[in-house]
């Protein structure tokens, strides 16, 4: 398959971004000032994101569709109010996660936010499980920009009325020269900040007034970092289709009246992981001194026997030093736990911490 | 010293004595971004022409350094190990890796100049 490109792909070039293949797109993982420079202006003034390579979802209906989406969507889209968002997940049948997601309840139905590289097997489990009744449409035309950080409001709202005052995981219809666009409060940074799906024709121009305003663009690279500063999964690497999302430390995620009731597939493997058989979890990883774990290092206790493994690592620029998750056996989860980390044959001293590693306050 | 010498791997070498002094060129700090761990050889150690000597990390990815040279490690500098981001600012002169005390002087004929390096990290970016 060719490789893909967003709207915005001569803007970035023309920012000097270095690319990368991602999930069958062209993205930028870097502009000229580098990942660790990035990573700080997000969280210090504001980032834009490129994010239109990932999948924007709308499914048409009325109640008969909150039933129909329940069964593979362990959120309560029933209590969902209009313009609300809830991160959740698409399960499969053994419990795992097919992809994890933002769905948000629209005035014709839901829309929801999908990884690139599962929105096409997405969109087909989607609509063989919910059937013919509705109508699933996956945007070809509609970017999406994320801009984050704490000068986001006060930067956005200059442009576009009244978008401050959204609460963080809500939403709403605001307009941009006469095109309807959709912005919520949320984001993928630990940092306040919204998330704009546009038409590709107007997203050029809205991007370079929010950079006029004060913006920097900003690549994957540090996309990624702040990510894992901020504690979320990475479809594919700290989440797959064998973790269940009791095991990813995500059972927030399942609203409490479908983890009581259940009603969705895949839920008995989740009521095993609630009662007592869970016997891994996903934490937050401390390596001492300056070592980097990354993605399959394994993880052992301190008489040499193997725990678990890293599913993410990586240097915290803001935390200013190396920061990683993975999986362990329950009895090693505790906070403070010393446990070795081995990296190119040599073990390293580490300890299971608290996620978030970097924690700000969202407005809510 | 020696005018500087460059490797296929974008390592440097400048020469004084029977000591080679190791870094990574300019180039390859930028490809390879904001490092921010490096790890050097021990002291004493005996190491290969295109052996492995020290890996550099950046935030995504780790990569190996090699050794342009044949010989014994007599020195590293740990400056660049307590604080990476030197490499960064710069590689050429106070980020220098480690130093060897040259087993085959003829090893340092095969490598290039400056106007040949400069030509093979433009035809082969990585």
């Amino acid at each position: 398959m060719e490789t893909q490109k967003t709207a915005l792909y001569n803007y970035h070039k023309s920012l000097g971004a270095k690319f990368v293949p991602f999930a069958g797109y062209e993205m930028p993982v870097q502009y000229s000032s580098g990942i660790v420079e990035e990573h700080k202006i997000t969280r210090t003034n504001a980032g834009l994101f490129d994010v239109s390579h990932m999948g924007q979802l709308l499914i048409e209906g009325n109640e008969s569709l909150s039933d129909e989406l329940e069964k593979v969507i362990p959120v309560d889209l029933k209590k969902i109010k209009l313009n609300q968002s809830k991160y959740s997940f698409l399960i499969n049948e053994k419990g795992g996660i097919y992809d994890d997601l933002i769905i948000t309840k629209v005035d014709n139905g839901f829309s929801i936010i999908l990884n690139a590289a599962c929105k096409d097997n997405d969109f087909k489990i989607i609509k063989n499980s919910i059937g013919n009744k509705f109508k699933l449409t996956l945007y070809k035309n509609l970017s999406l920009i994320a801009l984050q950080g704490p000068k986001s409001s006060e930067i956005l709202e200059k442009i576009i009325n009244g978008v401050s005052s959204l609460r963080f995981m809500n939403g709403n219809n605001f307009s941009y020269n006469e095109k309807k666009i959709y912005i919520t409060r949320s984001g993928y940074t630990g940092e306040d900040g919204f998330e704009i799906s546009i038409p590709d024709e107007v997203v050029e121009d809205l991007v370079k007034k929010i950079v006029s305003k004060g913006a920097k663009l900003i690549g994957l690279g540090a996309r990624d970092t702040l990510r894992m500063e901020a504690g979320l999964c990475l479809y594919g690497h700290d989440i797959n289709e064998t973790t269940s999302p009791i095991e990813a430390n995500l059972k927030w995620a399942i609203s409490k009246r479908r983890r009581e009731e259940g009603g969705f597939i895949g839920y008995d493997k989740i009521k095993l992981d609630m009662n007592g058989s869970l016997s891994r979890l996903r934490v937050g990883v401390i390596p001492e001194g300056k070592i980097i774990a990354r993605e399959g290092v394994k993880i052992f206790s301190e008489d040499n026997k193997q725990i678990g493994s890293i599913t993410s690592g990586t240097f915290g620029p803001s935390v200013n030093g190396p920061i990683a998750m993975g999986y362990i056996k329950l009895n090693f989860s505790k906070l403070g736990t010393k446990v070795l980390l081995e990296v190119r044959g040599k073990k390293y001293n580490a300890k299971i911490s608290e996620l978030p590693f970097y924690k700000k306050n969202y407005v809510r | 010293m020696s005018e500087k010498k460059y490797s296929k791997q974008h390592e440097w070498v400048s020469v004084e004595g029977d000591i080679a002094t190791v870094g990574i060129t300019k180039h390859a700090a930028e490809m390879l971004g904001d490092v921010v761990f490096v790890e050097l050889p021990e002291k004493g150690k005996s190491v290969e022409k295109e052996g492995q000597a020290g890996v550099v990390e950046s935030t995504k990815a780790a990569s190996d350094i090699y050794t342009p040279i044949t010989g014994e490690i007599t020195d590293t500098n740990q400056s660049i190990v307590d604080d990476p981001g030197a490499v960064n600012k710069d590689p050429e002169s106070a980020a220098w890796f480690f130093k060897i005390k040259i087993k085959n002087k003829s090893e340092l004929d095969q490598l290039m100049n400056k106007a040949d390096y400069d030509k093979f990290a433009k035809e082969n970016p990585n």
